[in-house]
């Protein structure tokens, strides 16, 4: 199969979807690649390159139309762009069929298959065509790059001869992958960085990665596996706590960089403009939002903003492309997986397998139909939270209740037990003799002492205790002492056969626990 | 020595053991407290044999002598592998004596009553305290050598079968003859009859009946038993060696004899209950031998299992932060415990963070892998028990199981008709990777599959342990 590339179209995005490596990587799977001449120009490949690793240079997006059977392109078509789309081919970029539903019918009449990157399912194996994922990194990436452009200060904190310099506080609102990938730059700059997101279970990876977990004591958080791993909007009384903790955090904050978006839906507003003032002159806000009206009341989309008191609000939706050469080599890259998944058999021909979970959850129109939104994936993206344990929490009124009946209820234990112990050596009391009373008493005081002192032998020393305590149970050697002196002569020569074994026993037991003990060492 | 002294001698004997057995709360207090337990005992013996009423020193002499030279030469010869089998022999002479001096017991009462009252005043030691007793006392005498000789006998042939189990001579199957515990509660029965004829004056011929049927009970108990909850048979035979000794100290009249038997037997009764307690069980249920009826058809287990070799678990632990050792019997099987040691050194040495997981029923006797790491040189801090580091795994690299199965089977916690389900285990499959050291594919000993073998982050290094660490070693 023919694939061809396009050169973008759309005013400052310098990506494209093919580069030299990942077309030497196509022509693998069996394919031939062609592109539109320029088209890697802005990241910095030229078509000469392309020419070297074996892709056809053609003049116009026309002239890609009609050759090739796959078109792939970094953002969503334009009119123009789809009008040459013919029935059959295939189109491979960003699409977003839920905002722009009549592009998406365009194309169903048009009678071609469309997958679209930013459909692709958030599971383990199609992680390597995850654009999102790997574009969101880059954007990640250059916003502290950028933030620390417009900020006035190092990131680290220093003690120079000239002077002191406090390190900057970084706000990481939203711990996607964007959010995770600034909070990564920005610590490895030596910022002290904060983070934030309304999915608790994300508060791992944010450590793992560097930074605080601003926490939020709110009772009912979102468990974000059940929608795939993204966030879901709050409610409005954990937003109400969410802004109360920015509010506070505010003031200290030289660099807050907002990530947070929910499938779907503009993007919420976390950094309200009363937030904005009570920063400090020189701090930067950058809004990796603004391309969904923004995280900041104060964005303006595309732009950099300046406020009267000083905060740099950066608006730029084009973070991946100010990294074009970075960015199109790792969007080449999904797009080549892509195909490497339609090519199963390696031998340049496409089978649109609709089974695919992969396949058919990017795919958007197929065969005349629209085939938006895909059915929920087969497998689950993320494994589902387990349910929390209840920890029932009692007044101090119940727990005390509790206690005084945990109590009363030892107490009738142990005076029960008492009562049926002395009621029993009663009993045995009134018709046994006092001489076997009273070893009676040693005996039960014996077993007592006992049970008392082997609570607190180590685990670790079991082998030890039990050597000693055979070694000591050796003691029935006194019985064989007491009966040696007999003069019948069967009861000397049994006694003495006993004093025999048990002395072994005595000799062996302890001799053995020795050399364990001594074995026992610290490091 | 009058006998005031040799009481006042049995009393610091008696504080000496308590002292001695409390002191093993630690590593470094034990150390002495063995001392105090043989000073203990050497007193005992001492004022005995210089107290009132003891003769024929030349055959004392002579026995100690033998006993001494047998017991130091047993002590020193033995591995600390067959320390199990040296407990459950040395359990079997302390039953043994009690059922000799039990029966000496009985064959001095008939002496001694056979005697007219003038010569009986004349005796002096145990034959006089016989003499000087009344009818009931007579007859209590009788229950406590009765008692004794039985627990003794249970003790003994009980001790025998669990050395050949554990030393490996005997299968280390639960076997049972038709008829199970029934056998068992008849022979009881039958000795309880005995009892009653001995007691209304029957010869010495019910005591030698009922020997001969606890014989059987302790034999057949015993090999009802499984191997894989020998930890608790043995410290529940140390336990009845300690009763019967406690019952040959009120035939005799002797308290120390009875302290000493009480702490032994209650000490032995607790680690009893804890082993149980590790191991998710009732005593009971182990006393009676097999595992408890399961409800339902035992979880299939999906997968394979997966070889390694010596380079690829050497690899893995060259890249590995923290590793963990979980030994088993097999350890002590191999006498690998010299290769694990020098693994841990050369792993330390690499500054990887190196532990050991020991569950409460490793093993064959309580605490036995600790005595064995502890030979082989591995610093006790690094030996850490089942809930000091079940929590790490998570954060575990790499986890070495060498000859554990049970222990490590997830079955316990995930399958609720496994034989072993609610057992406490330690939870290795959660750490990154599993390396398994087991001799081939069988089951451990209590014939369960272990699904931890066919887990995705689990590899097996077939091979006798010894062999599979000594390779490891060598790739390292």
């Amino acid at each position: 199969m023919k694939i061809g590339a396009l050169r973008e179209i759309s005013a400052g995005e310098s990506r494209v979807a093919l580069t030299p490596d990942s077309a030497l990587q196509l022509q693998k799977l069996g394919h031939a690649c062609v592109i539109e001449a320029g088209a890697g120009e802005k990241a910095g490949f030229s078509d000469a390159a392309y020419t070297a690793a074996g892709v056809d240079v053609l003049a116009s997006a026309h002239a890609v139309f009609e050759t090739v059977d796959v078109v792939v392109k970094v953002r969503a078509p334009e009119p123009a762009e789809a009008a040459m789309l013919r029935e059959g081919q295939t189109l491979i970029s960003f699409f977003w069929p839920a905002q722009t539903p009549e592009l998406l019918e365009f194309c169903r009449e048009k009678g071609a298959t469309v997958i679209a990157m930013d459909m692709v399912p958030r599971i383990s194996r199609a992680q390597k065509m995850d654009a999102l994922s790997s574009m969101a990194n880059i954007a990640g990436y250059r916003a502290v790059i950028e933030a620390s452009n417009h900020f006035g200060r190092f990131f680290t904190g220093q003690i120079t001869a000239a002077g002191k310099v406090p390190p900057a506080k970084v706000l990481v609102v939203g711990a996607g992958v964007a959010g995770l990938a600034a909070i990564g730059t920005a610590t490895s700059l030596g910022a002290i960085t904060y983070a934030f997101d309304v999915r608790p279970e994300v508060a791992e990876q944010i450590e793992s990665m560097g930074a605080q977990f601003v926490f939020l004591e709110f009772e009912q958080a979102q468990d974000g596996a059940a929608t795939g791993g993204y966030a879901a909007p709050s409610s409005p009384e954990f937003r109400e706590k969410q802004l109360a903790k920015f509010r506070e955090l505010a003031p200290e904050i030289d660099i807050v960089i907002t990530t947070a978006l929910i499938p779907g839906r503009p993007a919420p507003k976390l950094w309200t403009q009363d937030m904005v003032e009570a920063m400090r002159p020189g701090s930067v806000i950058v809004d990796l939002a603004a391309e969904r009206g923004g995280n900041c009341d104060l964005t303006v989309p595309d732009e950099k903003v300046v406020m009267e008191n000083g905060v740099t609000i950066i608006g730029y939706t084009d973070f991946p492309s100010r990294m074009a050469a970075q960015a199109s080599t790792l969007y080449a890259n999904n797009i080549r997986h892509m195909l490497a998944d339609l090519t199963p058999s390696k031998d340049g021909v496409i089978v649109h397998n609709m089974d695919d979970d992969v396949i058919r959850g990017a795919t958007v129109t197929h065969q005349g139909a629209i085939t938006y939104p895909p059915p929920p994936p087969k497998v689950p993206a993320i494994a589902a939270a387990k349910p929390k344990e209840k920890v029932t929490e009692f007044t101090p009124e119940e727990k005390r209740a509790g206690e005084a009946a945990a109590f009363k209820a030892q107490t009738r234990n142990q005076v029960g037990l008492l009562v049926a112990g002395g009621l029993l050596i009663a009993l045995v009391g009134a018709y046994a003799p006092a001489s076997f009373m009273a070893h009676l008493i040693v005996f039960a005081l014996a077993c007592f002492v006992g049970f008392q002192v082997i609570w607190s032998v180590s685990h670790s020393l079991h082998t030890p205790l039990m050597a000693v305590t055979n070694a000591i149970s050796g003691i029935v050697v006194l019985g064989a002492l007491l009966q040696v002196g007999s003069s019948h002569w069967l009861v000397v020569s049994l006694a003495s056969l006993s004093f025999l074994i048990a002395t072994i026993n005595i000799v062996g037991g302890f001799l053995v626990t020795r050399r364990m003990l001594a074995m026992f060492q610290k490091s | 020595m009058s006998a005031g002294i040799v009481s006042a001698a049995y009393v610091a004997a008696a504080v000496l053991f308590i002292l001695s057995l409390g002191g093993l709360s630690g590593q470094e207090s034990a150390k002495r407290a063995v001392w105090f337990g043989i000073a203990g005992m050497a007193l005992a013996v001492a004022a005995t044999v210089f107290g009132p009423g003891v003769g024929n020193y030349a055959v004392i002499a002579v026995m100690l002598v033998i006993g001494s030279v047998i017991g130091w030469y047993v002590a020193k010869k033995v591995a600390m592998t067959e320390m199990p089998q040296l407990v459950a022999a040395l359990h079997s002479f302390v039953g043994l004596a009690a059922v000799l001096i039990g029966f000496n017991a009985d064959l001095e009462l008939t002496r001694v009553l056979a005697l007219d009252e003038t010569s009986r005043q004349a005796l002096t030691g145990f034959a006089g305290v016989l003499a000087h007793k009344t009818g009931v006392e007579i007859a209590i005498l009788k229950v406590e050598v009765f008692l004794g000789v039985f627990i003794g006998a249970v003790t003994f042939t009980g001790s025998i079968v669990a050395f050949g189990k554990l030393a490996g001579k005997v299968d280390g199957k639960a076997r049972k003859l038709p008829g199970g515990h029934g056998l068992n509660a008849g022979a009881a029965l039958l000795s309880l009859i005995l009892l009653v004829l001995y007691v209304n004056g029957a010869s010495i011929w019910a005591l030698v009946g009922m020997t001969l049927l606890a014989f059987f009970i302790g034999y057949h108990l015993i090999m009802g038993i499984g191997g894989a909850d020998m930890p608790v048979v043995v410290s529940m035979l140390n336990s009845y060696s300690g009763w019967a000794a406690a019952a040959i100290g009120f035939t005799l009249g002797n308290d120390l004899l009875i302290v000493t038997g009480a702490l032994v037997g209650s000490s032995g009764a607790i680690l009893s209950y804890i082993m149980c307690k590790a191991m998710n069980r009732s005593f009971i249920s182990v006393i009676l031998g097999g595992f408890g009826a399961t409800t339902g058809p035992v979880m299939a287990i999906a997968g394979e299992q997966i070889a390694i070799d010596a380079e690829g678990v050497a690899t893995a632990l060259e890249e590995a932060d923290s590793v963990v050792i979980v030994p088993g019997y097999g350890m002590a099987v191999a006498q690998a415990q010299q290769s694990v040691s020098e693994l841990t050194r050369r792993l330390r040495a690499k500054g990887k963070q190196v532990r050991f997981a020991i569950h409460p029923v490793a093993g064959r006797l309580p605490g036995h892998m600790n005595v064995l790491l502890a030979e082989a040189k591995v610093p006790y801090d690094l030996v850490l028990e089942m809930d000091e580091i079940n929590e790490d795994f998570a954060k575990t690299d790499v986890v070495i199981v060498i000859g554990s199965n049970d222990i490590v089977n997830p079955a316990a916690q995930e399958d609720p008709n496994s034989p072993i389900a609610g057992m406490p285990v330690l939870e290795v499959w959660k750490a990154k990777q599993v390396f398994v050291s087991k001799r081939g594919q069988g089951t451990g000993y209590s014939g369960i599959e272990n699904p931890l073998f066919y887990k995705d982050n689990t590899r097996m290094f077939y091979g006798d342990a010894k062999a599979s660490i000594d390779q490891l070693v060598q790739s390292i």
